[in-house]
Formats: C-alpha cells, structure tokens, sequence
C-alpha cells in the first residue's frame, strides 16, 4: 500500500540562538518610540488590534521621551522610578550573593526587568491589589515596602512576617497591595479576575492586576482568567512579562504559532497591546491608561510587557547551558536603568556624578539594611521561628488533630 | 423539606443575612442549578450575587479564591463532584495554603458544593466520591450531610466559616433517604422526621458525629448514603449496630467514634468510594490507633470497589445493604 501523503513530521519550535550562536534578533520588529498613537481609554478593543503587533515606546536612541504616550510623569517622578530600580537592582545583587553564601535556600533576581514592576506600582492607587508572580519585587520597592522585612522574609529570622512557611521571595503584604505569592505558576492570574469581580459586585472603584510569565500563559488559568475576565468585564489589567525565557524553554514554546501573547486577547474582546517593558515611561504610561480603563468599568486590558531576564531562572539556574552569554547584551530593547537614566541626563535633571552618587548611597543602605537582617537571623542559623509555629494557621481555629499532632512532635 | 430544598434554603437564609455571599457557578444563576439547589437566588439576591459561570471550573474556584482574599463569602457548586479535578490545583495549592502562607494576611473563607456519590445511573462521570482526595489536604474542611436538617444546618456553618470548606451532597438523597435497596420503591422526605426542616439559622457545627441508631454490639462508621443501607444492614441481620453518621470528615469526631468503638469492641466501615486510600483508610488507622486494646475483632471495610464507577453494574459495584449484612455477620464471628 502506497499512501498519497507524505509522513507526517511534528514541529518542534527552537530559538534563534544557542549557546556558541551569534545573538539574531534581526527578526524582531520594533517600532520607533513614539509611533504607537494613545487611544482614549474607553476605545473599542475591536479598534485597537493592531496594538497587539506593534510596542508602545517612549524613549528613543537620543534618550529623548516622543510621543502620545510621553509627558506624564514629572522630573522628580523620573528621579524617583531610577532610584527604585537602582534599589531593586542592588537589593538583588546582595541577595544572590547572600544566597551563595549560604544564608538562604533560594533567589530570584529582576536583572533586566527592573522597569515593569517600578513603573507599573506607580500607576495604581492605595487599595488596589496585585498578583504578582516571583519576579515583581519592584511593586513592594516603589510602594514603599520596608526592605528589612523583604530581607527578614528571605532569611526566613524570627521577625520574617511569614514565620518561615514560605519559600524566599515570595513574600505578602495586604497593606502593599501585594497578594500572597504562590509559588505555582499561573495559577494567580484567574485569582485576580476574581478579586476584581468582588470590586464590582461590592460597587467598590478598586482594581486588580494579574501577573504572569509568557511561559505560563500556556496554563489553563490563563485561558480561565480571559474567559471569566472577558465575559464579566472585570476591573482588571492582565499583565504577560514576556522576558523570552521560562527556564530553559524559549518563549516560541509557549506562544506557538500566534504572532505575539497579546494577540491571545483578540479572541477575547480584551483591550491588547504590548509595550516596551524595558522603557520605564511607556511601562508607566501604559500601566496608568490600563488601570484607568478598568477604573472607569470600561473592561480589562491586556499587555504584553517585551523585556528580557538578562540573569538566570533563579540560584538554582544556569542560562549558559541553553542561550548564548552574548544574547543579554544583544538585546535590542536595552537595559532599563541605562535607559531611563540616559533620559534623565538628556533633559538635564541627572548626572554622572549624581547616579555614581546615588548608587554608592544605595549600596550603603542596602547594606546597612542587610546587616540589620542578617543580625536578627539568616537561614539555618538557629534563629528561625519555632515550630510549633508551623502548626498555627492552617486553619483559624486548630482542629484537634492538628493539636494532637504538635503535641506529638513535641511543641 | 427535601434536601435540595433545604440546601436552598441555607443559600437563602445566609445570603439574606450578609451581602458578602455570593453565589455562582455552572447553571446556577437564571436555571438555579441543574438539581435546582440555587432555584430562585438570583430573582430574588439580583445577578450580581447570584450567577451563571463559565464551565471551567478551575475558573470558578480560582475566581471565588480572589472573591474571598477581597472579603466577600463565596458560595459556589461543582455540579458534578467528577468535574472537580480541573479545579484540584486551585482548591489544595491555593485554597487551602493562602491563610497559611501568608500567615493570615490574606484567607479564604470559601463554600465549594458538590453532588457526590452515586445510586442515580450516571456512569462513571456523575458518581464519584472523591472526599479523600480532600481530607488528604491540610487547611481544607470535609463535610457531608446526610439529611435535610444537617444539610441545612452544616451549610450554614461552612458559610460562617473562616476557611475553606469543601461541601459535598450525596446526590441520592436529595429526593429522599436511600437505603440500597434499589428495586423498592422511591420514599420521599416528605413526611420523614428529618425533612421536618426547621426555618431561620439553625447552625449545626462542623466536627460532630451523631449516632443515627443505638446499638451495643458493633460501631459503623458510615457519612451519606451509607448511613441508611447500614440502617437497612442492621434491621435485615439483626446485629445490634450501633451507626454513627460523621457529618464532617474534616474536623472528625474522634471522640464519639472512639467512645462508641470503646464500648462495642467491633467496627465496620462503610463507604462508596473505592478501597485504596479511601477514607476508610484513615477511619481504621485512627481506630487502631486509640481502640486498639477494646477491638474483638479485626475491623471490616465495606467500600465500592477500586474500578472506575460503572454504569450497566452500578448495584454490583455500589456496597449496599447485603454487603454492609455479611460484614456486620463477620465481625460478629471474629
């Protein structure tokens, strides 16, 4: 028997660069800054698909800030958002070498993603709740989240407000705006519809954000969350942190054959655009028209953030096995901090000498903090909360098998 | 009152009373549920509290967890236990951790519904009993009603509860007790002391057994449907079973279970779901562990059998009435 078809072949799709490869991202269409109109924040989604495909993008080559979407934040906002990145940025570097050093299990840095969750914390109001994943510390930095107790968190010591239940990073703060970090992927996303539903069933003017990673967009919360987000026109702005990376696996695995993540809105009716999650002013300006949309029960929005995590998966990770070394400094969007700190020189509200300034300031605070941290306690240090504490707050009220079961471990 | 009227009834009595209930799910809103249990909500509480979903339910839970974190009480149904798996990660990853994990930053005072078990014909996707994959998880509470009064009562302490609370209704008494005895004709809760419902908010507590019938010479520990083919096992060989109706899995009644145990000195337990790490597993565990020196004999577990739940063999699989009689006539022999 002869078949009139040829064998079937399955597509495996792989990324443009290995390790040893020459970084290509020639493939990579990015508007210029300032080419992306800003549309009223009421506008049919229907209107706006094109905004799926393209990247809203303030800041050009020269560091200067074009466009409908510049202009909304003033010089010491700017000043501000550099410094909150600045922070994040040294914060994670003295956290991974913390955890080199053995004083806790597990980090994850923002290396290169500083700009998406400083810009977007800027854009909401008190009261309205994130769900972020393990890579938006910067919502607690510029929110003004002590970083004493982000550290006392990571070293799980007596004074980590989770009492050492959960792993480092992934910390809660209600009063922050910052839900309970899971831990599990995606799952957080369907959760934050939920959470602005019951703004809109309470006739709250509160608003929720979502977080995910473009590798997790393939869950199925995901599909839940824009289903449910869609049909109830939920108070909510979705964010995709397309970074390019999940671990090892290159975000063509997850994205398959659709243009782009934000695209996945169309089939939804959901407002969709990426923006240029390097540019802390688009990521700002974006953020502030989202959130606004949902505010004003106009639906939620979906966006795209495009970056690149320039640092490994986390301490467990080493990027060098799957993707070029070269490939972070061949990225074309750039590095935030550079970039906004570049426009800030350019309008002449910064310097040289002032950011060397500031970074020396910014270490010293840090580090001074960490001390602070370290001095309470550090992971295995003997320190830690006791475990009689485990058994508290599984339930409000302890059954008695839980009482029954610290009795028999001793506490 | 039949049960699905007083699990109406517990919806209505706690939505009137706080504007914090919400109530949704898979047919729930317009219909009032495909078992009618949310029958009138949402004439009379408006859409915004009462209302269809999507079918997905890892989105029906995964939403309602963010309802509870913002403050609202979500009541929401499964309509089929068997479709719960695709919510499995958002009720024992999520649910069940956030009070924990956050060290009561953020809870979740939430009321997840379920029809359960089976007796009805519905093949082996509409009678599932899947309450161990629940008691297996820590922060979860398990409840299973038996009758109208409780059903009423305990859903109105799942909703008053400050954590998660998975409810599950033995689908085959919601019309009316079922004792196995499935070629006699249907009894209707009319009339039956325990649809004799009483009006208001008549909480019953979660974590108490009750003993459905007096006995010296074996304790059943039985929950659903199971109660009354033990009722109906005890009548037909004439031992003297003392039945206790657990109500609640999680908290159990390890008090009124070991005190009966205590004083019988034997135990059969009776469950539909399959054998292999089954509830039942643990109800025998916790029996050694605290009768062990009281037992004269060896404790039996009557369960379903560890297939998939079959439709044309439904009696063969389903432990009725002649089963739960030769385990009783057994351990009266060991």
């Amino acid at each position: 028997m002869t078949s009139a078809y040829e064998p079937l072949s399955l597509n495996v799709p792989e990324p443009g660069c290995r390790p040893g490869d020459t970084p290509d991202f020639s493939d990579f269409e990015i508007p210029r800054a300032g080419d992306v109109k800003r549309p009223p924040v009421d506008v049919d989604p229907d209107a706006i698909r094109d905004m799926a495909f393209s990247i809203v993008r303030v800041l050009n080559k020269e560091g200067e800030a074009v466009g409908d979407w510049a202009g909304d934040m003033s010089a010491a906002e700017l000043r501000e958002g550099l410094r909150h990145m600045m922070v994040l940025r040294t914060f994670d570097a003295r956290m991974l070498t913390a955890q080199r050093q053995g004083k806790t299990s597990f980090y994850m840095q923002h290396l290169g993603e500083e700009a998406v969750s400083c810009a977007f914390a800027r854009a909401l109001q008190p009261g309205d709740m994130n769900f972020p994943t393990y890579r938006q510390a910067g919502l607690l930095v510029a929110s003004g989240y002590p970083m004493l107790t982000m550290m006392n968190q990571i070293y799980s010591n007596a004074e980590d407000p989770l009492h050492g239940r959960q792993l480092p990073i992934l910390y809660s703060s209600k009063e922050h705006g910052f839900f309970s970090v899971s831990g599990n992927l995606g799952t957080q996303f369907v959760q934050s519809v939920g959470w602005a539903m019951a703004s809109a069933i309470s006739g709250d003017t509160k608003i929720a954000t979502g977080w995910i990673g473009d590798g997790s967009t393939a869950e199925n919360d995901f599909h839940a969350a824009m289903v449910f987000a869609s049909t109830y026109k939920a108070p909510v702005v979705l964010n995709i942190v397309n970074n390019q990376w999940a671990i090892s696996t290159f975000q063509g695995i997850a994205r398959g054959g659709v243009g782009t993540f934000a695209a996945r809105g169309h089939g939804f009716g959901i407002a969709s655009l990426r923006v240029d999650g390097n540019d802390y002013l688009a990521v700002h300006a974006v953020a502030k028209w989202a959130a606004e949309r949902a505010r004003r029960g106009c639906g939620p929005t979906l966006i795209e953030h495009v970056t690149y995590r320039a640092g490994g998966h986390s301490t467990s990770d080493d990027p060098s096995v799957y993707r070029s070394r070269r490939e972070a400094a061949a990225w074309p969007l750039g590095d935030p901090l550079e970039r906004l700190k570049t426009h800030l020189i350019t309008i002449g509200e910064w310097s040289e000498e002032r950011h060397a300034q500031a970074e020396a300031e910014i270490l010293a605070e840090v580090t001074a903090v960490q001390k602070q941290a370290e001095a309470v306690g550090t992971l295995g240090d003997g320190k830690a909360p006791s475990p009689r504490d485990m058994f508290e707050g599984v339930y409000e009220t302890m059954p008695p098998h839980l009482v029954r079961q610290r009795q028999e471990a001793g506490y | 009152m039949t049960m699905i009227e007083a699990i109406r009834d517990a919806h209505d009595v706690a939505m009137a009373a706080d504007d914090r209930v919400v109530v949704f799910g898979e047919d729930v809103g317009f219909f009032g549920g495909v078992f009618r249990c949310t029958a009138g909500l949402q004439e009379k509480y408006g859409k915004s509290r009462c209302f269809d979903a999507p079918i997905n339910e890892s989105g029906i839970v995964g939403t309602a967890i963010g309802m509870a974190a913002y403050g609202l009480k979500p009541v929401i149904e499964i309509q089929f236990a068997d479709y719960v798996y695709p919510a499995y990660d958002q009720i024992a990853s999520e649910a069940a951790r956030l009070r924990h994990r956050s060290n009561g930053d953020f809870t979740c005072p939430l009321v997840i519904r379920m029809p359960t078990g089976g007796g009805i014909f519905g093949g082996q996707t509409h009678s599932q009993s899947p309450e161990a994959l629940f008691t297996h998880v820590s922060g979860l509470k398990v409840v299973l009603p038996s009758n109208p009064i409780d059903a009423k009562g305990l859903l109105l302490s799942a909703v008053a509860d400050p954590d998660p609370v998975i409810f599950l209704e033995p689908k085959r008494l919601y019309n009316g007790p079922f004792d196995g005895h499935h070629d006699k004709p249907l009894t209707s809760w009319k009339n039956h002391p325990l649809g004799d419902v009483p009006d208001g908010d008549n909480a019953i507590p979660l974590g108490k057994a009750t003993i459905t019938r007096d006995g010296a010479d074996v304790t059943v520990l039985a929950y659903g449907t199971m109660v009354y083919v033990a009722e109906a096992a005890a009548e037909e060989t004439g031992v003297d079973a003392e039945i206790i109706d657990l109500r609640s899995l999680l908290p159990l009644d390890l008090d009124a279970i070991s005190a009966s145990v205590r004083k019988t000195g034997r135990c059969v337990i009776v469950h539909e779901a399959t054998r292999t790490s089954g509830f039942g597993a643990e109800l025998m565990s916790l029996v050694q562990e605290t009768c062990f020196y009281h037992l004269e004999a060896p404790v039996i577990r009557v369960t379903g059998w560890d297939t998939p739940y079959p439709h044309a063999q439904e009696w063969e699989y389903f432990p009725g009435p002649a089963r739960v009689g030769e385990a009783l006539k057994k351990v009266m022999e060991d």
